[in-house]
Protein backbone atom coordinates (compact mmCIF):
# COMPACT_ATOMS: atom_id res chain seq x y z
CA UNK A 1 0.00 0.00 0.00
CA UNK A 2 1.22 3.23 -0.71
CA UNK A 3 1.98 5.76 2.29
CA UNK A 4 0.06 8.54 2.70
CA UNK A 5 -0.94 11.67 5.17
CA UNK A 6 -3.61 11.09 7.55
CA UNK A 7 -5.56 13.61 9.17
CA UNK A 8 -9.09 13.63 11.06
CA UNK A 9 -12.31 15.63 10.65
CA UNK A 10 -13.32 17.51 13.66
CA UNK A 11 -16.42 19.03 11.95
CA UNK A 12 -18.22 18.66 8.41
CA UNK A 13 -16.94 22.18 7.28
CA UNK A 14 -13.58 21.00 8.12
CA UNK A 15 -14.00 17.24 6.43
CA UNK A 16 -14.81 19.66 3.15
CA UNK A 17 -12.26 22.23 3.47
CA UNK A 18 -9.40 19.12 4.38
CA UNK A 19 -9.99 17.78 0.86
CA UNK A 20 -8.52 14.48 0.41
CA UNK A 21 -9.89 10.75 0.08
CA UNK A 22 -12.49 10.05 3.19
CA UNK A 23 -12.52 7.29 5.25
CA UNK A 24 -15.28 5.87 7.71
CA UNK A 25 -15.81 2.22 7.79
CA UNK A 26 -12.54 1.86 5.43
CA UNK A 27 -13.92 -1.35 4.26
CA UNK A 28 -14.10 -0.60 0.53
CA UNK A 29 -11.27 1.99 0.94
CA UNK A 30 -8.52 0.05 2.72
CA UNK A 31 -9.49 -2.90 0.67
CA UNK A 32 -8.57 -1.26 -3.00
CA UNK A 33 -5.77 0.98 -1.17
CA UNK A 34 -4.20 -2.64 -0.71
CA UNK A 35 -4.38 -3.81 -3.83
CA UNK A 36 -2.89 0.08 -5.03
CA UNK A 37 -6.52 -0.04 -6.99
CA UNK A 38 -6.98 3.44 -5.18
CA UNK A 39 -4.00 5.58 -4.40
CA UNK A 40 -5.20 8.66 -2.50
CA UNK A 41 -2.16 10.59 -0.82
CA UNK A 42 -4.27 12.58 1.34
CA UNK A 43 -6.96 10.32 3.71
CA UNK A 44 -9.20 12.43 5.43
CA UNK A 45 -10.76 10.14 8.60
CA UNK A 46 -14.38 11.43 9.01
CA UNK A 47 -15.25 8.64 12.33
CA UNK A 48 -15.38 11.91 14.66
CA UNK A 49 -17.90 14.20 12.97
CA UNK A 50 -21.58 14.14 14.55
CA UNK A 51 -23.45 11.97 12.34
CA UNK A 52 -24.41 8.27 13.57
CA UNK A 53 -27.68 9.73 14.28
CA UNK A 54 -31.23 8.04 13.16
CA UNK A 55 -33.89 10.30 13.94
CA UNK A 56 -37.71 10.75 13.30
CA UNK A 57 -38.56 13.56 10.95
CA UNK A 58 -41.65 15.61 11.43
CA UNK A 59 -43.75 14.67 8.39
CA UNK A 60 -43.01 10.63 9.45
CA UNK A 61 -40.05 9.99 7.63
CA UNK A 62 -36.31 9.28 8.53
CA UNK A 63 -33.51 10.83 8.42
CA UNK A 64 -29.77 8.62 9.13
CA UNK A 65 -26.18 10.21 9.66
CA UNK A 66 -23.79 9.04 6.86
CA UNK A 67 -21.86 7.34 10.01
CA UNK A 68 -24.36 4.94 11.20
CA UNK A 69 -22.98 1.60 10.84
CA UNK A 70 -24.99 -0.12 9.13
CA UNK A 71 -25.50 -3.23 11.86
CA UNK A 72 -26.97 -0.70 13.67
CA UNK A 73 -29.16 0.60 10.79
CA UNK A 74 -30.45 -2.90 9.84
CA UNK A 75 -31.45 -3.54 13.57
CA UNK A 76 -33.27 0.44 14.59
CA UNK A 77 -36.43 -0.42 15.53
CA UNK A 78 -38.05 2.50 13.82
CA UNK A 79 -36.35 0.68 10.21
CA UNK A 80 -37.28 -2.74 11.48
CA UNK A 81 -41.25 -1.20 11.53
CA UNK A 82 -41.41 0.82 8.79
CA UNK A 83 -38.95 0.45 6.41
CA UNK A 84 -38.80 -3.95 6.64
CA UNK A 85 -36.72 -3.63 2.59
CA UNK A 86 -33.84 -1.86 4.55
CA UNK A 87 -33.22 -3.91 7.18
CA UNK A 88 -33.72 -7.09 5.15
CA UNK A 89 -31.41 -5.57 1.99
CA UNK A 90 -28.78 -4.51 5.19
CA UNK A 91 -28.46 -7.59 7.06
CA UNK A 92 -28.02 -9.61 3.54
CA UNK A 93 -25.12 -7.94 2.95
CA UNK A 94 -21.45 -8.80 3.63
CA UNK A 95 -20.44 -10.06 7.04
CA UNK A 96 -21.26 -9.38 10.89
CA UNK A 97 -18.07 -7.99 11.35
CA UNK A 98 -18.00 -5.87 8.33
CA UNK A 99 -21.69 -4.45 8.77
CA UNK A 100 -20.34 -3.53 12.10
CA UNK A 101 -17.71 -1.73 10.65
CA UNK A 102 -19.19 0.09 7.08
CA UNK A 103 -21.65 3.14 7.25
CA UNK A 104 -24.42 4.18 5.76
CA UNK A 105 -22.30 6.55 3.48
CA UNK A 106 -19.93 4.44 2.81
CA UNK A 107 -22.29 1.66 1.37
CA UNK A 108 -23.57 4.05 -1.34
CA UNK A 109 -20.15 4.59 -2.22
CA UNK A 110 -18.71 1.29 -2.47
CA UNK A 111 -17.14 0.29 -5.68
CA UNK A 112 -17.80 -2.40 -8.39
CA UNK A 113 -16.20 -6.07 -7.61
CA UNK A 114 -15.32 -6.35 -11.19
CA UNK A 115 -11.90 -8.60 -11.32
CA UNK A 116 -10.68 -7.07 -13.33
CA UNK A 117 -11.28 -3.33 -12.18
CA UNK A 118 -10.02 -5.16 -8.65
CA UNK A 119 -6.50 -6.03 -10.90
CA UNK A 120 -4.70 -3.51 -11.64
CA UNK A 121 -2.66 -5.50 -14.11
CA UNK A 122 -6.08 -5.88 -16.21
CA UNK A 123 -7.26 -2.83 -18.69
CA UNK A 124 -10.35 -1.11 -17.03
CA UNK A 125 -11.88 1.95 -18.67
CA UNK A 126 -12.95 2.62 -14.79
CA UNK A 127 -10.04 2.79 -13.46
CA UNK A 128 -8.07 4.33 -16.41
CA UNK A 129 -9.98 5.86 -18.77
CA UNK A 130 -9.15 5.11 -22.22
CA UNK A 131 -7.27 1.84 -21.55
CA UNK A 132 -10.12 -0.57 -22.50
CA UNK A 133 -12.60 -2.84 -20.80
CA UNK A 134 -11.62 -6.54 -19.57
CA UNK A 135 -14.83 -7.56 -18.86
CA UNK A 136 -16.82 -7.04 -22.26
CA UNK A 137 -14.88 -9.96 -23.85
CA UNK A 138 -13.94 -11.78 -20.46
CA UNK A 139 -15.05 -13.39 -17.98
CA UNK A 140 -18.21 -11.43 -17.03
CA UNK A 141 -20.70 -13.83 -15.09
CA UNK A 142 -20.86 -11.34 -12.28
CA UNK A 143 -21.76 -8.06 -14.69
CA UNK A 144 -24.35 -6.24 -15.48
CA UNK A 145 -27.18 -6.61 -17.92
CA UNK A 146 -28.58 -3.34 -17.57
CA UNK A 147 -27.19 -0.09 -17.89
CA UNK A 148 -23.88 -1.39 -19.43
CA UNK A 149 -22.24 0.81 -22.37
CA UNK A 150 -19.62 -0.16 -24.34
CA UNK A 151 -16.80 1.02 -22.31
CA UNK A 152 -18.11 -0.51 -18.97
CA UNK A 153 -20.18 -3.48 -17.57
CA UNK A 154 -19.42 -3.13 -13.72
CA UNK A 155 -22.00 -3.76 -11.78
CA UNK A 156 -22.81 -2.03 -8.52
CA UNK A 157 -23.13 -4.22 -5.65
CA UNK A 158 -24.90 -2.47 -2.91
CA UNK A 159 -28.29 -3.94 -1.33
CA UNK A 160 -28.71 -1.35 0.47
CA UNK A 161 -28.42 0.99 -2.02
CA UNK A 162 -30.94 -0.88 -3.83
CA UNK A 163 -33.77 -0.56 -0.68
CA UNK A 164 -33.35 3.22 -0.50
CA UNK A 165 -33.60 3.27 -4.54
CA UNK A 166 -37.08 1.78 -3.99
CA UNK A 167 -37.72 4.01 -0.92
CA UNK A 168 -37.15 7.01 -3.19
CA UNK A 169 -34.48 8.28 -0.56
CA UNK A 170 -33.05 10.88 -0.52
CA UNK A 171 -29.08 12.00 -0.02
CA UNK A 172 -28.03 15.08 1.80
CA UNK A 173 -24.64 16.42 0.88
CA UNK A 174 -21.64 19.53 2.07
CA UNK A 175 -18.98 20.70 -0.23
CA UNK A 176 -16.76 23.58 -0.96
CA UNK A 177 -19.89 24.57 -2.57
CA UNK A 178 -22.01 24.34 0.59
CA UNK A 179 -25.55 22.08 0.97
CA UNK A 180 -27.90 19.81 -1.56
CA UNK A 181 -30.44 17.50 -1.50
CA UNK A 182 -29.97 14.73 -4.08
CA UNK A 183 -32.61 12.36 -5.09
CA UNK A 184 -30.81 9.00 -4.99
CA UNK A 185 -32.64 8.21 -8.51
CA UNK A 186 -30.50 11.36 -9.34
CA UNK A 187 -27.43 10.32 -7.32
CA UNK A 188 -25.99 7.94 -9.76
CA UNK A 189 -23.93 8.21 -13.18
CA UNK A 190 -24.34 5.21 -15.77
CA UNK A 191 -20.94 4.68 -17.47
CA UNK A 192 -21.53 5.96 -20.81
CA UNK A 193 -18.44 7.14 -21.86
CA UNK A 194 -17.24 8.04 -18.81
CA UNK A 195 -17.30 5.00 -16.46
CA UNK A 196 -14.77 6.80 -13.98
CA UNK A 197 -17.97 9.08 -12.97
CA UNK A 198 -20.13 6.98 -10.65
CA UNK A 199 -22.40 9.70 -8.99
CA UNK A 200 -22.84 13.34 -9.22
CA UNK A 201 -20.43 14.11 -5.89
CA UNK A 202 -18.19 16.63 -6.30
CA UNK A 203 -14.47 16.70 -4.88
CA UNK A 204 -14.64 17.48 -1.22
CA UNK A 205 -18.73 16.67 -1.36
CA UNK A 206 -19.42 14.75 2.25
CA UNK A 207 -22.52 12.52 2.41
CA UNK A 208 -23.82 13.63 5.44
CA UNK A 209 -27.51 12.21 5.73
CA UNK A 210 -29.99 9.83 3.96
CA UNK A 211 -33.36 10.94 4.37
CA UNK A 212 -36.40 8.42 3.82
CA UNK A 213 -39.82 9.25 3.07
CA UNK A 214 -42.30 8.47 5.58
CA UNK A 215 -43.69 4.98 5.33
CA UNK A 216 -47.23 4.58 3.74
CA UNK A 217 -50.02 3.16 5.66
CA UNK A 218 -50.54 -0.89 4.45
CA UNK A 219 -47.39 -0.82 2.25
CA UNK A 220 -45.40 -3.56 2.77
CA UNK A 221 -41.79 -4.65 1.29
CA UNK A 222 -39.29 -6.97 0.92
CA UNK A 223 -35.78 -7.62 -0.39
CA UNK A 224 -34.74 -10.97 -2.34
CA UNK A 225 -31.27 -11.68 -2.66
CA UNK A 226 -30.14 -14.28 -5.26
CA UNK A 227 -26.59 -15.83 -4.84
CA UNK A 228 -24.72 -18.95 -5.08
CA UNK A 229 -24.26 -18.84 -1.31
CA UNK A 230 -26.41 -18.10 0.96
CA UNK A 231 -24.28 -15.39 3.13
CA UNK A 232 -21.12 -13.59 2.98
CA UNK A 233 -21.48 -13.08 -0.93
CA UNK A 234 -22.85 -10.47 -3.34
CA UNK A 235 -25.99 -10.51 -5.30
CA UNK A 236 -26.21 -12.08 -8.86
CA UNK A 237 -29.70 -10.82 -8.89
CA UNK A 238 -31.83 -9.22 -6.15
CA UNK A 239 -35.31 -7.07 -6.13
CA UNK A 240 -36.22 -4.66 -3.42
CA UNK A 241 -40.34 -4.26 -3.78
CA UNK A 242 -42.87 -2.09 -2.00
CA UNK A 243 -47.14 -2.99 -2.65
CA UNK A 244 -49.47 -1.61 -0.80
CA UNK A 245 -52.45 -3.86 -2.09
CA UNK A 246 -56.40 -2.77 -1.50
CA UNK A 247 -58.86 -6.06 -1.62
CA UNK A 248 -56.42 -8.25 -3.88
CA UNK A 249 -55.98 -5.41 -6.14
CA UNK A 250 -52.50 -3.30 -6.28
CA UNK A 251 -52.88 0.47 -5.23
CA UNK A 252 -49.35 1.07 -5.30
CA UNK A 253 -45.85 -1.00 -6.52
CA UNK A 254 -41.83 -0.21 -6.23
CA UNK A 255 -39.67 -2.11 -7.31
CA UNK A 256 -35.37 -1.84 -7.51
CA UNK A 257 -33.16 -4.52 -8.67
CA UNK A 258 -29.54 -5.19 -7.64
CA UNK A 259 -26.92 -7.39 -9.04
CA UNK A 260 -27.86 -7.01 -12.83
CA UNK A 261 -27.02 -3.24 -13.25
CA UNK A 262 -24.22 -0.55 -13.48
CA UNK A 263 -25.86 1.36 -10.90
CA UNK A 264 -29.21 0.81 -8.44
CA UNK A 265 -31.46 0.13 -10.59
CA UNK A 266 -35.35 1.73 -10.31
CA UNK A 267 -37.80 -0.15 -12.94
CA UNK A 268 -41.05 2.40 -12.71
CA UNK A 269 -41.95 0.69 -15.97
CA UNK A 270 -42.85 -2.62 -14.07
CA UNK A 271 -44.58 -0.66 -11.24
CA UNK A 272 -46.41 1.04 -14.03
CA UNK A 273 -47.50 -2.94 -15.27
CA UNK A 274 -48.75 -3.96 -11.75
CA UNK A 275 -50.40 -0.46 -10.62
CA UNK A 276 -54.38 -1.13 -10.35
CA UNK A 277 -53.83 -4.90 -11.29
CA UNK A 278 -55.27 -7.96 -9.53
CA UNK A 279 -51.84 -9.28 -6.97
CA UNK A 280 -51.40 -12.63 -9.42
CA UNK A 281 -48.41 -14.40 -10.27
CA UNK A 282 -49.82 -13.62 -13.52
CA UNK A 283 -48.92 -10.15 -13.66
CA UNK A 284 -46.25 -9.96 -11.24
CA UNK A 285 -44.87 -12.15 -14.52
CA UNK A 286 -45.70 -9.81 -17.05
CA UNK A 287 -44.30 -7.06 -14.96
CA UNK A 288 -41.13 -9.23 -14.54
CA UNK A 289 -40.73 -9.13 -18.15
CA UNK A 290 -41.41 -5.44 -18.75
CA UNK A 291 -38.68 -4.93 -16.31
CA UNK A 292 -35.99 -6.87 -17.81
CA UNK A 293 -36.56 -5.78 -21.46
CA UNK A 294 -33.76 -3.69 -22.25
CA UNK A 295 -31.50 -6.41 -20.29
CA UNK A 296 -28.79 -7.23 -22.58
CA UNK A 297 -26.38 -10.49 -22.25
CA UNK A 298 -23.13 -11.19 -22.27
CA UNK A 299 -21.23 -14.02 -22.90
CA UNK A 300 -21.12 -15.45 -19.28
CA UNK A 301 -23.76 -13.39 -17.58
CA UNK A 302 -27.58 -14.09 -19.56
CA UNK A 303 -28.38 -16.56 -16.77
CA UNK A 304 -29.09 -12.98 -15.00
CA UNK A 305 -31.77 -11.95 -16.83
CA UNK A 306 -34.35 -14.92 -16.07
CA UNK A 307 -32.85 -14.97 -12.76
CA UNK A 308 -33.68 -11.26 -11.64
CA UNK A 309 -37.51 -11.90 -13.68
CA UNK A 310 -37.86 -14.84 -10.95
CA UNK A 311 -36.85 -12.53 -8.12
CA UNK A 312 -39.14 -10.22 -8.79
CA UNK A 313 -42.08 -12.77 -9.20
CA UNK A 314 -41.10 -14.63 -5.97
CA UNK A 315 -40.21 -10.88 -3.66
CA UNK A 316 -43.95 -9.87 -5.01
CA UNK A 317 -45.45 -12.79 -4.16
CA UNK A 318 -43.94 -12.93 -0.30
CA UNK A 319 -44.75 -9.39 -0.40
CA UNK A 320 -48.45 -9.63 -0.65
CA UNK A 321 -48.75 -13.09 0.51
CA UNK A 322 -50.19 -14.51 -2.02
CA UNK A 323 -47.70 -17.94 -2.18
CA UNK A 324 -45.64 -19.99 -0.22
CA UNK A 325 -43.24 -18.32 1.74
CA UNK A 326 -39.87 -17.47 0.33
CA UNK B 1 -6.61 -31.02 29.61
CA UNK B 2 -5.53 -28.75 32.55
CA UNK B 3 -1.78 -27.74 30.35
CA UNK B 4 -4.63 -27.11 27.37
CA UNK B 5 -6.16 -24.78 29.34
CA UNK B 6 -3.06 -22.95 30.74
CA UNK B 7 -1.80 -22.32 27.37
CA UNK B 8 -5.77 -20.98 26.49
CA UNK B 9 -5.29 -18.71 29.50
CA UNK B 10 -1.55 -17.66 28.55
CA UNK B 11 -1.66 -17.55 24.67
CA UNK B 12 2.60 -17.42 24.97
CA UNK B 13 3.07 -20.10 27.09
CA UNK B 14 4.82 -23.15 26.10
CA UNK B 15 3.42 -26.58 26.71
CA UNK B 16 6.94 -27.54 27.15
CA UNK B 17 7.42 -25.28 29.12
CA UNK B 18 6.72 -25.99 33.83
CA UNK B 19 6.47 -22.33 34.48
CA UNK B 20 2.87 -21.60 35.75
CA UNK B 21 0.98 -19.02 34.20
CA UNK B 22 0.04 -17.06 37.45
CA UNK B 23 3.97 -16.04 37.65
CA UNK B 24 3.34 -13.77 34.80
CA UNK B 25 1.50 -10.73 33.94
CA UNK B 26 -0.94 -10.38 30.90
CA UNK B 27 1.25 -9.99 27.58
CA UNK B 28 4.39 -9.71 29.07
CA UNK B 29 7.32 -11.67 28.08
CA UNK B 30 9.58 -11.80 31.32
CA UNK B 31 13.42 -11.88 31.10
CA UNK B 32 14.76 -15.03 30.40
CA UNK B 33 11.73 -16.29 29.25
CA UNK B 34 12.36 -19.05 26.58
CA UNK B 35 9.20 -19.71 24.16
CA UNK B 36 9.16 -21.62 21.02
CA UNK B 37 8.20 -18.37 18.94
CA UNK B 38 11.31 -16.60 21.01
CA UNK B 39 13.10 -19.43 19.77
CA UNK B 40 12.57 -19.83 15.93
CA UNK B 41 12.79 -15.66 15.44
CA UNK B 42 16.10 -16.16 16.73
CA UNK B 43 16.57 -18.92 14.03
CA UNK B 44 15.78 -16.77 11.40
CA UNK B 45 17.52 -13.68 12.16
CA UNK B 46 20.94 -15.35 13.10
CA UNK B 47 20.59 -18.17 10.24
CA UNK B 48 22.00 -21.20 12.05
CA UNK B 49 21.23 -24.27 13.90
CA UNK B 50 20.40 -23.91 17.53
CA UNK B 51 23.48 -22.36 19.19
CA UNK B 52 23.96 -20.74 22.58
CA UNK B 53 23.47 -17.17 21.09
CA UNK B 54 20.10 -18.45 20.27
CA UNK B 55 19.32 -19.03 23.95
CA UNK B 56 20.40 -15.53 25.37
CA UNK B 57 17.96 -13.82 22.54
CA UNK B 58 15.40 -14.25 24.50
CA UNK B 59 15.34 -10.86 25.83
CA UNK B 60 16.16 -8.67 22.82
CA UNK B 61 12.71 -10.05 21.82
CA UNK B 62 10.92 -8.97 24.66
CA UNK B 63 12.33 -5.20 24.29
CA UNK B 64 10.63 -4.98 21.60
CA UNK B 65 7.07 -4.73 23.10
CA UNK B 66 8.16 -2.07 25.36
CA UNK B 67 5.54 0.00 25.86
CA UNK B 68 6.62 3.13 25.90
CA UNK B 69 7.67 4.44 22.52
CA UNK B 70 8.36 8.45 21.45
CA UNK B 71 10.51 10.19 19.56
CA UNK B 72 13.58 8.79 21.29
CA UNK B 73 13.05 5.20 20.14
CA UNK B 74 12.88 6.28 16.88
CA UNK B 75 15.90 4.40 15.38
CA UNK B 76 17.41 3.33 12.26
CA UNK B 77 14.86 1.27 11.28
CA UNK B 78 11.95 3.13 12.31
CA UNK B 79 10.49 4.48 8.79
CA UNK B 80 10.64 8.46 8.65
CA UNK B 81 7.36 8.92 8.47
CA UNK B 82 5.91 7.12 11.52
CA UNK B 83 4.05 8.81 13.87
CA UNK B 84 3.20 8.26 18.02
CA UNK B 85 -0.15 5.85 17.90
CA UNK B 86 -2.21 4.90 21.09
CA UNK B 87 -3.33 2.33 21.74
CA UNK B 88 -5.43 0.26 24.06
CA UNK B 89 -5.37 -3.32 24.09
CA UNK B 90 -7.01 -5.89 26.74
CA UNK B 91 -6.74 -2.92 28.94
CA UNK B 92 -3.19 -1.85 28.64
CA UNK B 93 -2.34 1.30 27.05
CA UNK B 94 0.75 0.57 24.20
CA UNK B 95 2.83 3.73 22.54
CA UNK B 96 4.22 2.82 19.37
CA UNK B 97 5.70 4.27 16.37
CA UNK B 98 3.62 3.86 12.82
CA UNK B 99 3.03 4.99 9.60
CA UNK B 100 -0.65 5.87 9.29
CA UNK B 101 -1.10 2.71 6.70
CA UNK B 102 -0.33 0.42 9.34
CA UNK B 103 -3.64 -1.86 9.49
CA UNK B 104 -5.04 -2.58 13.28
CA UNK B 105 -4.27 -6.64 12.36
CA UNK B 106 -0.85 -5.42 11.45
CA UNK B 107 -0.05 -3.56 14.80
CA UNK B 108 -1.73 -5.93 16.53
CA UNK B 109 0.89 -8.66 15.70
CA UNK B 110 3.67 -6.78 14.15
CA UNK B 111 3.92 -4.18 17.04
CA UNK B 112 2.51 -5.32 19.79
CA UNK B 113 3.68 -9.34 19.40
CA UNK B 114 0.04 -9.96 20.02
CA UNK B 115 0.04 -13.03 17.55
CA UNK B 116 -3.24 -14.75 18.85
CA UNK B 117 -5.20 -12.78 15.82
CA UNK B 118 -4.56 -13.90 12.63
CA UNK B 119 -3.87 -13.28 8.91
CA UNK B 120 -6.38 -14.84 6.92
CA UNK B 121 -7.32 -13.43 3.40
CA UNK B 122 -5.88 -9.45 4.51
CA UNK B 123 -9.25 -8.03 2.74
CA UNK B 124 -12.09 -8.96 5.24
CA UNK B 125 -13.41 -11.88 3.20
CA UNK B 126 -12.42 -14.96 5.94
CA UNK B 127 -12.68 -12.78 9.78
CA UNK B 128 -9.51 -14.78 10.36
CA UNK B 129 -8.67 -11.19 11.91
CA UNK B 130 -11.76 -10.64 13.94
CA UNK B 131 -11.16 -8.31 17.18
CA UNK B 132 -13.75 -6.34 19.32
CA UNK B 133 -13.39 -2.39 19.14
CA UNK B 134 -15.43 -1.08 21.43
CA UNK B 135 -16.88 -4.68 22.58
CA UNK B 136 -18.14 -4.73 18.68
CA UNK B 137 -16.65 -7.50 16.28
CA UNK B 138 -14.53 -5.99 13.29
CA UNK B 139 -11.98 -7.30 10.65
CA UNK B 140 -8.74 -5.89 12.18
CA UNK B 141 -7.25 -6.05 8.46
CA UNK B 142 -9.57 -3.22 7.27
CA UNK B 143 -8.91 -0.79 9.17
CA UNK B 144 -5.84 1.89 10.16
CA UNK B 145 -4.24 1.38 13.70
CA UNK B 146 -3.97 5.63 13.64
CA UNK B 147 -7.96 5.33 13.49
CA UNK B 148 -8.50 3.30 16.91
CA UNK B 149 -6.42 5.82 19.12
CA UNK B 150 -10.08 6.55 21.37
CA UNK B 151 -10.72 3.19 21.15
CA UNK B 152 -11.03 0.11 23.62
CA UNK B 153 -9.49 -3.08 21.79
CA UNK B 154 -9.91 -6.66 22.83
CA UNK B 155 -8.15 -9.33 21.23
CA UNK B 156 -8.28 -13.26 22.16
CA UNK B 157 -5.21 -12.94 24.44
CA UNK B 158 -7.51 -10.79 26.36
CA UNK B 159 -10.82 -12.78 26.47
CA UNK B 160 -10.58 -14.83 29.49
CA UNK B 161 -10.75 -13.10 32.54
CA UNK B 162 -9.16 -13.48 35.98
CA UNK B 163 -8.02 -17.08 34.99
CA UNK B 164 -11.09 -18.14 33.84
CA UNK B 165 -11.89 -18.76 30.26
CA UNK B 166 -14.44 -17.23 28.48
CA UNK B 167 -17.43 -19.15 27.73
CA UNK B 168 -16.82 -18.95 24.44
CA UNK B 169 -13.31 -20.63 24.68
CA UNK B 170 -14.91 -23.36 26.92
CA UNK B 171 -17.65 -24.39 24.81
CA UNK B 172 -15.25 -24.49 21.76
CA UNK B 173 -13.09 -26.98 24.47
CA UNK B 174 -16.01 -29.23 25.02
CA UNK B 175 -16.88 -29.45 21.87
CA UNK B 176 -14.04 -29.63 19.50
CA UNK B 177 -14.60 -26.30 17.79
CA UNK B 178 -11.45 -26.63 15.85
CA UNK B 179 -9.13 -28.77 13.85
CA UNK B 180 -5.81 -26.56 13.06
CA UNK B 181 -6.48 -24.07 14.69
CA UNK B 182 -6.26 -21.39 12.58
CA UNK B 183 -9.32 -19.71 11.74
CA UNK B 184 -10.36 -20.42 16.00
CA UNK B 185 -9.05 -17.12 17.30
CA UNK B 186 -11.44 -15.13 14.85
CA UNK B 187 -14.56 -17.63 15.29
CA UNK B 188 -13.99 -17.37 19.01
CA UNK B 189 -13.97 -13.80 19.08
CA UNK B 190 -17.09 -13.88 16.34
CA UNK B 191 -18.89 -15.60 18.70
CA UNK B 192 -18.00 -13.75 22.52
CA UNK B 193 -19.54 -10.76 19.97
CA UNK B 194 -22.57 -12.71 18.98
CA UNK B 195 -23.75 -13.20 22.54
CA UNK B 196 -24.14 -9.62 22.67
CA UNK B 197 -26.28 -9.37 19.44
CA UNK B 198 -29.98 -9.44 17.93
CA UNK B 199 -29.58 -13.32 16.37
CA UNK B 200 -32.51 -15.78 15.89
CA UNK B 201 -32.85 -19.00 18.15
CA UNK B 202 -32.02 -21.59 15.77
CA UNK B 203 -29.04 -23.09 14.36
CA UNK B 204 -29.50 -21.54 11.24
CA UNK B 205 -29.24 -18.21 12.49
CA UNK B 206 -26.09 -18.76 14.11
CA UNK B 207 -24.57 -20.22 10.90
CA UNK B 208 -25.93 -16.85 9.13
CA UNK B 209 -24.25 -14.68 12.41
CA UNK B 210 -20.89 -16.97 12.07
CA UNK B 211 -20.71 -16.31 8.10
CA UNK B 212 -18.26 -14.24 8.70
CA UNK B 213 -15.67 -16.69 9.98
CA UNK B 214 -14.05 -18.74 7.43
CA UNK B 215 -12.97 -22.89 8.43
CA UNK B 216 -11.21 -24.40 5.78
CA UNK B 217 -10.78 -27.63 8.02
CA UNK B 218 -14.39 -27.59 8.06
CA UNK B 219 -15.30 -27.58 11.63
CA UNK B 220 -18.52 -25.85 11.54
CA UNK B 221 -21.05 -28.41 12.60
CA UNK B 222 -18.80 -28.42 16.21
CA UNK B 223 -18.80 -24.18 15.89
CA UNK B 224 -22.53 -23.98 16.03
CA UNK B 225 -22.79 -26.41 18.67
CA UNK B 226 -20.02 -24.76 20.37
CA UNK B 227 -21.59 -21.28 19.77
CA UNK B 228 -24.99 -22.68 21.01
CA UNK B 229 -23.77 -23.89 24.48
CA UNK B 230 -21.97 -20.54 25.05
CA UNK B 231 -25.18 -19.32 24.38
CA UNK B 232 -27.17 -21.08 26.96
CA UNK B 233 -24.65 -20.58 29.23
CA UNK B 234 -24.71 -17.25 29.04
CA UNK B 235 -28.40 -16.42 29.36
Amino acid sequence: MQAFRYSQARSVEGAARLGGTFVAGGTTLIDLMKLNVLEPQQVVDINALPLSQVEDEKDGGLRIGALVRNSDLANHPAVKARYAVLSEALLSGASPQLRNMATTGGNLLQKTRCYYYRDVNYACNKRKPGSGCSAIDGYNRIHAVLGGSEQCVATHPSDMAVAMMALEAVILTSGPKGERRIPLNQFYLEPGTTPDKENVLAPGELITYATLPAASAGTKSHYLKLRDRQQYEFALASAAVLVRTNGGRIEQARIALGGVATKPWRSREAEQVLEGQPATEANFRKAAETAMAGAKALRDNGFKIELAKMAIVRALTVVTGTGAEA
Amino acid sequence: MDRLKNSLLDPRSDSTTTESPENETKNEMPPGRFSRRSFLTQLGAAGVAATAAATAAPLAHAAQSDEKKDERDRGPNTPPDAVPVTLNVNGKTHRVLLEPRVTLLDALRDHLQLFGTKKGCDHGQCGACTVHVNGRRVNSCLSFAIMHQADKITTIEGLAQNGEMHPVQQAFLEHDGFQCGYCTPGQIMSGAALLHEPIGADDNAVRAGMSGNICRCGAYVNIVAAVQQARKASV
